[in-house]
């Protein structure tokens, strides 16, 4: 197993221009509430590549080179997809069976994701309350998420906690949406310029919970 | 010709009323049709002198059955088979050839005549054990390839053999100087060793065989395939079956004229043309001629049986017969055991091979003929080897009966017997490889399945050989056709025709014949679809059917539907269509003429009608039982969850 080095920073003191990759799962998109608004809000953004798998692999016949090609040209990698039963729709699933082969995601000699950054762009049908050790769903969502954490950590990748939309059915007619969208644009960009400080956001529970103190403003 | 009428007509009844007894009591045919000779011959004395002339005319069955054989074996797995051949084959006719001559020379007889004795001996029955152990399908175990390796060099070695004699005869013994080399009386009927190379010297004699033997060969491969390709086109069965003949019986005629086995000629034809596509057309031309003459041959033996010097001296006869038996099977038991043969294909092996044979009749004659061995001795000798392949059948059955059940229960606890590979197993006849069956076929080979592919238009046959997709010629709606392509023992076959009747009379003829083969076949449309499931097919595919959806799919992709959604609604799509073809049969059923079916039209619209339901299931509002797939939960599920304690 290698040691766990997070790389925090990209150490050369200059202002990284990260290439971010999105993978987005959605299996039923024209239902989609919270997701469509929020791919369209992400597709204007400059250095982001969106990828919807669903698209891509109707029939899940993931394309293994090319989702690993993929990989290799971005520095930050976000799985954005609904909360399914405390993960990821199936193909999520699938392509990480398939992509993060042994070898090339991990193992002896298999560097290639070392120091880039992982998350997880997420809607949940819950509300934040429920979400902790006295709400209905008993653990937090990132505790939820730990088997991708550990994906991540073993990959030699860097976990940032979730971006969460919580409540997620009714975040359109209380208003919230349009503010997530605002602050996933702008997570997005400060993670492409380098602006956000990844060494105090390792260790929050969710990535938007206290944005303004974690992005420094361009 | 009332004569040969008459005779026609008791060889014919006689197996006509032997065979299917015999069969039906478990005797096999070959015993059948030895009995059936017993009957006309020496007990009702309805045929006598005429026997030798017919076996003559019914040896050539042997000839076509090896050519048959021939077609079965590929150069490849000839070549395969080469230790066998030499090394178990070489040993058992040396073995049994010297120790028969030991015994005859411990005897006191002269040595020559002793080993001329032992070769006569050393000969089996190919005829009999080919016949029998393709009846009882045990071909392609491991005791009936090498009892198949054994009887290969046997035919080989004829030829040998009768280069042989002539110099073993005792100097001044029974020597008529009246008589010269040169005349030998009649020559042997199979090996007539005079012909075109009488007074050649011996390089030129080697130079005609080589060239005699290239001739088949080249002849065989680049010659016949053009000459049956062209006749195919005429579409004239009759001629072509006349060319088949003509083919065995060319071989045949050039290999005696050069003094070689015919037998042997036309196996090697066989051989040539086996990776040809005419192959099961070739075979299925062949095989009732073969079986015909084989049947005739194996009834002319049992005539021949002189029953007068059995009971002269029964006591020698008997003793003779079973220890020839005896000492070939104990020589070819240690053999199998030499080769590693399992238990169960040792026994196999001793007992198919322990008789001797039609080959022996032949060596006999000629021994005479060169004062080898007494005109007496050679009486009795014959009478051994009639009754020795009497006996084969009879050991057959102590196989089956008894050693076998024995040997293959203990399979696994004692000797560890490994199973006989079965190379057939899983084959796939598919008739019809045009645009349907080249993609079936496609598929199945490369994942590595057995196919035999036949089709009947020779200019695609040959087309697709340019691409090195083996098919063959033939007209797959004939049922000795099929039956040649080995759909008795196939898994599964498929129709992939497109003449509709013949597809539907395809599968009925299948079905009703080979009940245990599972039935694919291509539809045309819907209706044509019920009649071959009608016909007994398993899995019908309706032939546009795939690719009239696929066009669905992308015409909804690019109107820009979600390529998921898309594939959902495909499925969907076909889900709607299993179910309502299942419910349209029984109004189909009633009267498939979809035009006149007012129930049918009516069910169709509804059918349709429906459809559009299935595919946009979320256009109704959220949260109907009936939808499935990533629907979200309601909008307040999160207070029903609250609520729990």
């Amino acid at each position: 197993m290698p040691t766990y080095v997070p790389v925090l920073s990209r150490g050369d003191g200059a202002v990284g221009r990260r290439r971010v990759l999105v993978l987005f799962a959605h299996p039923s998109l024209d239902r989609s509430e919270a997701n469509r608004p929020l791919t369209a809000a992400l597709a204007a953004v400059e250095g982001v590549t969106l990828v919807d798998l669903y698209a891509e692999y109707p029939t899940f016949e993931i394309n293994v080179d090319r989702e690993q090609a993929r990989l290799l040209s971005h520095e930050v990698i976000c799985f954005m997809h609904p909360l399914y039963w405390y993960s990821t729709p199936a193909i999520l699933k699938e392509w990480q069976d398939l992509v993060l082969e042994h070898g090339f995601a991990y193992g002896a000699g298999a560097n290639s994701l070392h120091g880039k950054l992982f998350f997880n762009a997420l809607t949940a049908g819950g509300p934040e309350l429920a979400y902790c050790a006295v709400g209905y769903n008993h653990f937090t969502i990132r505790e939820l998420l730990y088997p991708l954490e550990q994906m991540a950590r073993l990959c030699g990748m860097v976990y940032l906690p979730p971006f969460a939309l919580f409540g997620a059915r009714t975040a359109v007619e209380e208003g919230r949406l349009s503010v997530h969208a605002a602050d996933w644009v702008r997570v997005l960009e400060a993670l492409r310029d380098d602006r956000l400080d990844v060494a105090a956001a390792v260790s929050r529970t969710t990535l938007n919970g206290d944005l303004a103190t974690l992005i420094r403003e361009g | 010709m009332d004569g040969m009428l008459f005779h026609a007509f008791v060889y014919l009844a006689a197996a006509v009323l032997a065979v299917p007894v015999a069969n039906r009591l478990g005797l096999g045919s070959v015993l059948g049709y030895l009995i059936a000779g017993i009957l006309i011959g020496p007990t009702l004395g309805l045929v006598g002198a005429e026997t030798h002339d017919v076996q003559q005319v019914a040896e050539f069955g042997v000839v076509m059955m090896l050519f048959l054989v021939g077609l079965e074996l590929e150069p490849q797995l000839l070549w395969d088979m080469r230790l066998r051949l030499l090394g178990l084959g070489g040993l058992q006719v040396g073995l049994t050839a010297l120790l028969i001559a030991a015994l005859a020379l411990a005897l006191g007889r002269y040595w020559g005549m002793g080993l001329a004795i032992g070769l006569v001996f050393a000969m089996s029955s190919t005829a009999i054990v080919l016949q029998t152990l393709s009846e009882k399908g045990l071909t392609k175990t491991e005791g009936g390839r090498a009892s198949f390796a054994v009887l290969l060099f046997q035919d080989i070695a004829v030829i040998a053999v009768l280069a042989l004699i002539p110099l073993l005869a005792r100097p001044g013994a029974w020597w008529d100087p009246a008589l010269g080399e040169g005349q030998r009386g009649t020559a042997p009927p199979l090996h007539d060793t005079a012909g075109l190379v009488a007074g050649l010297p011996d390089w030129g004699y080697a130079l005609v065989l080589l060239g005699a033997v290239a001739t088949v060969v080249l002849g065989g491969h680049y010659l016949s395939r053009p000459l049956f390709r062209y006749i195919a086109e005429s579409r004239l069965r009759e001629v072509f079956t006349a060319s088949a003949l003509l083919l065995v019986i060319g071989t045949a005629l050039l290999m005696t004229l050069v003094g070689l086995s015919p037998a042997l000629g036309a196996f090697l034809a066989g051989v040539v043309l086996a990776t040809s596509e005419f192959r099961h057309e070739l075979q299925s031309d062949i095989e009732p001629f073969k079986g015909l003459l084989l049947g005739l041959f194996f009834i002319t033996v049992g005539a021949g049986i002189d029953f007068g010097i059995l009971f002269a001296d029964y006591p020698t006869v008997l003793g003779l017969t079973l220890g020839v038996m005896g000492l070939k099977a104990a020589v070819l038991l240690g053999l199998a055991r030499v080769f590693r043969l399992a238990p169960g294909d040792r026994w196999l092996f001793a007992l198919s091979l322990a008789q001797a044979g039609e080959f022996g009749f032949v060596l006999l004659a000629f021994c005479v003929q060169n004062r080898v061995i007494p005109t007496e001795l050679a009486r009795t000798l014959s009478l051994v080897i009639a009754l020795s392949m009497l006996l084969t059948p009879a050991l057959f059955i102590l196989y089956e009966r008894l050693i076998a059940p024995r040997l293959n229960n203990g399979n696994g606890d004692g000797g560890g017997q490994a199973p006989d590979t079965i190379d057939e197993l899983g084959s796939v006849v598919i008739a019809g490889i045009g645009r349907f069956g080249q993609v079936v076929n496609g598929l199945l080979v490369a994942a590595g399945v057995r196919t035999v592919v036949l089709d009947q238009r020779a200019d695609q046959i040959a087309l697709l050989r340019k691409l090195d997709i083996k098919s063959y010629y033939g007209d797959a709606s004939r049922p000795d056709l099929l039956h040649a392509a080995g759909i008795a023992q196939a898994r599964l076959f498929i129709v992939a025709i497109d003449d509709r009747d013949r597809a539907v009379e395809m599968v009925e003829h299948v079905r009703r014949t080979y009940p245990q083969v599972r039935i694919l076949a291509r539809a045309y449309d819907v209706g044509h679809m019920y009649l071959l499931k009608n016909a007994g097919a398993n899995l019908v595919v309706r032939e546009v059917y795939d690719g009239s959806l696929s066009l669905g799919a992308a015409a909804l992709r690019r109107l820009g539907f979600h390529p998921y959604k898309v594939e959902r609604m495909i499925r969907a799509f076909r889900r709607h269509q299993s179910d309502g073809l299942a419910g349209m049969y029984e109004l189909w059923d009633e009267d498939p003429d979809i035009a006149r079916n007012l129930a049918l039209q009516a069910h169709i619209r509804a059918h349709v009608g429906t459809l559009q339901d299935a595919l946009n299931f979320d256009r109704r509002q959220l949260h109907d039982r009936s939808e499935r797939g990533w629907t979200p939960p309601p909008k307040d599920f999160t207070r029903e969850l609250d609520d729990d304690p």
